[in-house]
């Protein structure tokens, strides 16, 4: 199988632009990406809140007019936000990039943080939280990954919406200066991307050398929570959220593509024991799965099922009875089969359009891999055996390091 | 482009030179498409740039067919529909095995599955979805199974969610008569808890026949293999044509109506329905750009006056239901925190007036359908997107559709839009639910 690989070129600034050609539907993705800066607990969301408010207001232009210019040539903008870097994002038709652009660049390099924006982005960012926090789904992400990284880590910390209130201008302004230099940015244009495409990115993205490092972001070490069985009950509550996991290695470490096998067939997919149990045998839930997350830094895995509240201790129970068969009996081959083939071809939609390769680029990209682990990846699935399956369950699926986590009622 | 003040100036000179015709189209969804004895519509588009084929089967069965003692029963039964069929005793199993992934919806008007596969595997899907179609394998532990599961995503869903349950108060205000009063999840869980395994039966034999379904295919395919393979496993499918009653019109509403709920949630929310015309009505996309002008994105107006300016909501949204009988216009919003609600519905008011007794600006017009095209062109993207596009239009009734409704939006004028939103935005003709919170401080 094939990867189509993104094509380097570099701006007149020095930032460095990955591109994937692809289809013909003549558009493009621009996404800039920058690495956060260290995490510092005081001020936890300086990262995500200066990245969303950029576009809030800049020395010329306000918010609305931003927003009326973009959406006017038909664009859509907008940003992303995870405990590695953030991005800002434009969706253009091709035809009117060079229109689109000098907006994104004006946010980029100048960015105001107005105060009254800043108040209001305050005021509904907690609103939204709050009504966020109602929901034992929710409650249960943020606080599992706080129970595996701890409170001081950027994968762990859980926002309160009172760590709004302490952000000010003054430190965005601050913060975006130290952050947002043509350094510390890397560029993914994908679509129909032609030379001239990379000529309008280097007119309006090219230019400007703003003063800054690269950062290259220091995590402190992690702290697992030591109690192994947590609740928090929601009174009223019909279902539970259950998360059952804990830390894990990323998709650098040798036995990733394997183990992704292996958690595929335990709970990876819509015929995964997980599912042929507590959902279609049981009826307990409307959905269960469970996955290996990687970052850049570390990974974890975790099993994740929202279920009525009266049988939270019964699918808790056939959550361990699975992993015990997966631990004790070998998969028969047709299973492993159909698994496989589900997997690979999940792995050609993956590589289907030019969205698509710069999701697989991205991902190679940011954990320091090349595009021969996909060749790996592809080869591990194709000739993974049961005996295989059965040893990596045995290792990595150990019940001995697992945490629990209830939210709701039991 | 006159009369702006100068502090726009600057913005303003640069649509100068946009081109307000729309540029024709490049890249148009061909297709070819035939309709078998049965009566089952075959549609097919080309795309050998991919390695991959989406088969896309749309069954005209929703929550609108149900009757009202007995609602839940479209949704129940897409779920059954992976329950097994004659010959098959699982669905997801052969699917899976063929590098295939597969989902489904359910709406108020119709049901739909889809599938993505590796084009050279197209076969399993054709085997799937005709055994399925010929006869599920009713069986009691299926259902039961399924009544679980369903009950369980009813709890996830609208009873565990804060404003979960809004559209089962909405929906009944709004609607007196027509099915469109219960939503598609049904009215109460009891009515899914009581479904019998003949309940079932009765149904699938009305609604899933040939002569009630729309297939397309989209992707690394040829048209002349996919209309052999349609022939040759859906063919013998006998065709039943569903007797159906025309859905009992809903009355014209005359009179205003509200409802007042307290919840235990954070912030009160308001939501307004509207009556206006059906998805198949020329009004349509008068109705569609009234929504994005007012609601669509962060230049809308709604976002700029009562998110921005006046700071009375977090967050608000304007839009249409856009269902096949007469839908719903709505205005949703949460209220920021000691905003009395009496406040908040005098500033929706005001942008009501507004857009009903003045013309929308060029600016904002032109703005709303480069959006549309925009849209249209990003969404094309996806071929599982674009099968699912050529599905509907052909159920609208013009499969060409998918081609021709950008022409349509271009259309609309000022005077259309400004005309729609005076019909629509009556106090007559609104039903509000104010949905309170019940918390201290």
């Amino acid at each position: 199988m094939n990867v189509p690989q993104a094509k380097k070129y570099t701006l007149d600034n020095g930032i460095e632009v990955y591109a994937i050609n692809a289809g013909f539907q003549e558009l493009v993705k621009v996404e800039l990406l920058f690495n956060n800066v260290d995490f510092d607990p005081a001020k936890p969301l300086l990262n995500s809140a200066t990245n969303r408010m950029m576009s809030e207001g800049t020395k010329n232009f306000s918010a609305q007019q931003i927003a009326d210019m973009i959406d006017y040539y038909g664009s859509f903008y907008e940003t992303d936000e995870n405990s590695d870097f953030c991005s800002i994002i434009l969706y253009s038709l091709n035809k009117y990039l060079k229109d689109t652009l000098p907006f994104v660049s004006a946010v980029l390099d100048e960015p105001v943080f107005p105060e009254k924006e800043l108040a209001i982005f305050k005021q509904n960012n907690k609103q939204r939280l709050n009504v966020d926090n109602e929901k034992v789904g929710s409650i249960a992400r943020k606080k599992f990954g706080e129970i595996i990284f701890g409170s001081e880590h950027p994968y762990g910390y859980f926002i309160k919406p009172e760590n709004y209130d302490s952000l000010t201008s003054e430190d965005l302004k601050a913060f975006h200066a130290k952050k947002y230099s043509s350094s510390n940015c890397m560029i993914i244009v994908s679509g129909l991307v032609t030379d001239e495409t990379i000529k309008v990115l280097n007119r309006f993205l090219g230019q400007r050398k703003a003063s800054g490092e690269k950062i290259k972001t220091v995590n402190p070490k992690f702290v697992t929570s030591k109690q192994k069985q947590h609740y928090i009950e929601k009174e009223g509550a019909i279902q539970s959220a259950i998360r059952i996991g804990m830390p894990f290695f990323n998709r650098k470490h040798p036995d990733y593509a394997g183990t992704a096998v292996m958690n595929t067939l335990f709970g990876g997919y819509f015929g995964s024991r997980l599912m042929s149990n507590i959902r279609e045998d049981k009826g307990y839930t409307y959905g269960i799965g469970s996955v290996i997350v990687s970052m850049k830094q570390e990974g974890y895995y975790f099993i994740s099922t929202e279920v009525g509240a009266d049988v939270t201790n019964d699918a808790i129970r056939e959550i361990y009875n699975e992993v015990d068969i997966m631990r004790n009996e070998l998969v028969e081959e047709e299973e492993l089969e159909m698994v496989k083939n589900y997997m690979l071809g999940t792995f050609l939609k993956g590589i289907d359009g030019a969205f698509q390769l710069a999701e697989r680029f991205k991902s190679i990209y940011l954990s320091e891999l090349d595009y021969s682990y996909y060749e790996r990846y592809v080869d591990k699935l194709r000739t993974i055996g049961p005996d295989e399956i059965l040893e990596l369950s045995r290792k990595y699926l150990d019940p001995a390091h697992f945490l629990e986590l209830v939210v709701g009622r039991k | 482009m006159n009369g702006s003040s100068e502090s726009e100036q600057e913005v303003i000179n640069c649509r100068v030179q946009i081109e307000s015709k729309p540029k024709k189209l490049i890249h148009l969804i061909k297709y070819s498409s035939k309709t078998l004895s049965n009566g089952l519509k075959v549609l097919v588009h080309e795309d050998p740039s991919t390695p991959l084929a989406t088969l896309n089967i749309l069954y005209s069965v929703g929550a609108r067919d149900e009757s009202p003692d007995k609602t839940g029963f479209a949704h129940l039964f897409e779920h059954l529909m992976f329950g097994g069929s004659v010959n098959i005793p699982e669905y997801d199993s052969p699917l899976q095995l063929a590098g295939g992934d597969n989902n489904a919806f359910t709406n108020n008007d119709i049901t739909n599955y889809y599938l993505t596969l590796p084009a050279n595997n197209i076969e399993t899907g054709f085997w799937l979805e005709s055994d399925r179609m010929l006869s599920l394998a009713f069986s009691e532990k299926s259902l039961e199974v399924q009544r679980n599961v369903v009950v369980e995503e009813f709890k996830q869903r609208y009873l565990n969610q804060p404003y979960g349950d809004v559209w089962l108060l909405l929906r009944p205000l709004a609607y007196k008569v027509h099915p469109y009063q219960w939503a598609t999840i049904g009215k109460e869980i009891e009515h899914i808890t009581n479904a019998t395994l003949e309940d079932v039966r009765d149904f699938f034999f009305r609604y899933y026949c040939p002569d009630n379904a729309i297939m397309t295919v989209a992707g690394g395919v040829k048209a002349d293999e996919i209309f052999a393979l349609a022939e040759k496993w859906f063919g013998e499918i006998q065709r039943a044509t569903p007797s159906r009653m025309p859905y009992p019109a809903e009355p014209k509403q005359t009179e205003y109506r509200e409802l007042t709920v307290e919840r235990d949630i954070p912030y009160s929310s308001l939501y307004r329905a509207y009556h206006m015309c059906s998805r198949l009505d020329e009004q349509f996309y008068s109705i569609d750009l009234l929504s994005d002008i007012m609601s669509r994105g962060r230049s809308s107006r709604l976002y700029n006056t009562l998110v921005k300016e006046k700071k009375l909501f977090s967050e608000i949204n304007a839009y249409s239901t856009a269902d096949f009988d007469r839908g719903l216009m709505i205005i949703e919003g949460k209220l920021v925190k000691g905003v009395e609600m009496a406040d908040a519905e005098k500033a929706i008011d005001a942008e009501l007036n507004k857009i009903c007794s003045e013309l929308v600006t060029k600016e904002e017009l032109e703005k709303v359908k480069n959006k549309v095209e925009s849209t249209m062109e990003f969404s094309e993207m996806d071929l599982s997107g674009r099968a699912l596009n050529l599905a509907i239009a052909e159920y609208m009734g013009d499969a060409n559709l998918v081609n021709t409704e950008l022409g349509l939006y271009r259309k609309v004028t000022a005077e259309e839009i400004k005309a729609s939103a005076q019909e629509i935005f009556r106090k007559e003709n609104c039903s509000t639910l104010y949905y309170l919170s019940n918390r201290k401080n």
